[in-house]
């Protein structure tokens, strides 16, 4: 079972997918990388900073979270721009991002007390809803990640009209950031009990 | 009283047998492990209680999560997925070649995304400083690696076997030799972090995250197959391992990969 057969393209769900496992307590020195958390070109304009706690249960810190941000450019484009890892060619080591490019995806990892944060673009909107960022969390105890996204408040309209607040009905507000100041966005991520964030299952 | 590795087994086989009983009863077959599989300790408040939110992907082809972060050359260097040249001297222990292909559902291949792994040393030590494991540090092996699939998805590690190790989620609890993985598809939908177990290996009925993967075929799948013609002659000893992505893909047609 370990080695797929060949198959023809274009049927779906012909090959069974490998299950997820937890990330583990020691991914530390591993996943995380340097500036991991820098997603905006210095300086730009429309760069805003979200952060905030993953709690679980018990309403207590995560130290040993692993928080992967992903969104779009602020006119709404999606980057295909690689070069969030570079390496350096002579020592092996990393150099991170350039500081220029926006590639659009982040990892972070909580810190000691559970806190994370994140510089990145104002997401532009797509499609049909309001414009949000992409959140996937990994932690040790977590057997499968947990989706979910981080609406921006201010524009009520757009929040309104969007077809995923609108289904979750009073939970909407575990999916939109608090802003703490101008272009400062508080976002907490409970895993489980009160306040649970809705998290999600794309299909 | 201290949870002993019997509390544990039996624990594994409740699990086990309401999940054929839901299998039998009609319910799809489970793929995944529940989060909130109990013998496995620290996931109890790690969890969501709430059911998760669907999100129909067909009704929103635009939503961000269709894409995928993008990854090329200059975030790999060539000794990257060769773990055991990342240090002067040699590590310790039998080295291994793992390789295999990252597929989607539809068996299509997933070409030039990255596979990062790591994994503790021959004597079951990471190199986290966190690690309480009173077992030797290896000065020549760090653990972690990365490469980029080629054109037909195909990767490829160069490492070494790596130890079985003691955890405390009940007394006398060991992991198996595993391998982690972390993965992206095409889609951010696809995101997989998991890993890789070694055939044969004694532990693997004992282990409660291995066994949170309730379906027997589907926990087959995340045991590598011992590949003889993989096996590099003076060198190494090769394993084939398989990597399928789950989670909704973009339409075809659209743009791009
Ligand atoms: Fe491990």
């Amino acid at each position: 079972m370990t080695k797929t057969g060949t198959s023809s393209p274009g049927r779906p769900g012909q090959v069974l997918p490998t299950p997820s496992h937890t990330v583990g307590p020691f991914y530390g020195y591993a996943l995380p990388f340097r500036g991991g958390e820098e997603i905006a070109p210095l300086g730009h304009l429309d760069t805003i900073t979200v952060h905030g706690y993953v709690l679980d249960g018990a309403g207590r810190p995560l130290p040993d979270a692993l928080v992967e941000l992903w969104g779009p450019r602020p006119d709404g484009t999606v980057p295909r721009v690689d070069g969030s890892i570079r390496r350096d060619p002579a020592t092996g080591g990393c150099l991170g991002r350039n500081g220029v490019e926006f590639t659009g995806w982040g990892r972070v990892q909580t810190d000691a007390g559970g806190h994370w944060y994140a510089r990145t673009l104002r997401p532009g909107a797509r499609g049909r809803g309001a414009p949000c960022l992409s959140v996937c969390v990994f932690a040790r105890g977590l057997l499968v990640h947990l989706f979910t996204r981080i609406y921006l408040p201010g524009d009520e309209a757009a929040l309104a009209a969007d077809p995923l607040l609108t289904r979750v009905g009073d939970r909407r507000d575990t999916l939109i950031a608090a802003e703490q100041a101008p272009g400062t966005y508080r976002f907490d991520i409970r895993l489980q009990g009160e306040g649970e964030t809705v998290f999600l299952e794309f299909r | 009283m201290a949870l002993t590795q019997q509390d544990i087994d039996q624990e594994i086989a409740a699990e086990r047998a309401a999940y054929e009983e839901r299998v039998a009863g009609g319910a799809p077959v489970e793929h995944h492990p529940r989060r909130d599989y109990a013998p496995y300790r620290s996931s109890v408040l790690r969890h969501p209680q709430r059911p998760l939110v669907a999100v129909d992907t067909a009704q929103d082809p635009d939503m961000v999560e269709l894409h995928s972060p993008a990854f090329g050359e200059r975030d790999i260097t060539g000794t990257d997925n060769d773990l055991t040249r990342h240090h002067r001297g040699d590590p310790l222990g039998e080295r291994i070649t793992v390789s295999g292909r990252l597929l989607d559902r539809s068996g299509r291949p997933v070409p030039r995304q990255l596979i990062e792994i790591w994994q503790a040393n021959s004597a079951g030590r990471y190199a986290h400083q966190r690690e309480q494991h009173d077992a030797p540090l290896d000065p020549n092996f760090t653990g972690f690696g990365r490469t980029l699939t080629d054109a037909e998805g195909r990767y490829h590690f160069t490492t070494i076997q790596p130890g079985p190790y003691p955890w405390r989620n009940h007394v006398n609890a060991w992991r198996p030799a595993h391998i982690h993985f972390s993965v992206f598809g095409t889609a951010f939908t696809q995101r997989l972090v998991t890993q890789m177990y070694f055939p044969g290996d004694p532990l693997l009925p004992y282990d409660p995250i291995l066994q949170s993967v309730t379906d027997d075929a589907a926990r087959q799948r995340l045991v590598a197959a011992y590949d003889h013609g993989l096996s590099v002659p003076e060198f190494s000893l090769g394993y084939h391992w398989d990597i399928v992505l789950d989670g909704p893909v973009a339409t075809w047609t659209e743009e791009g990969r």
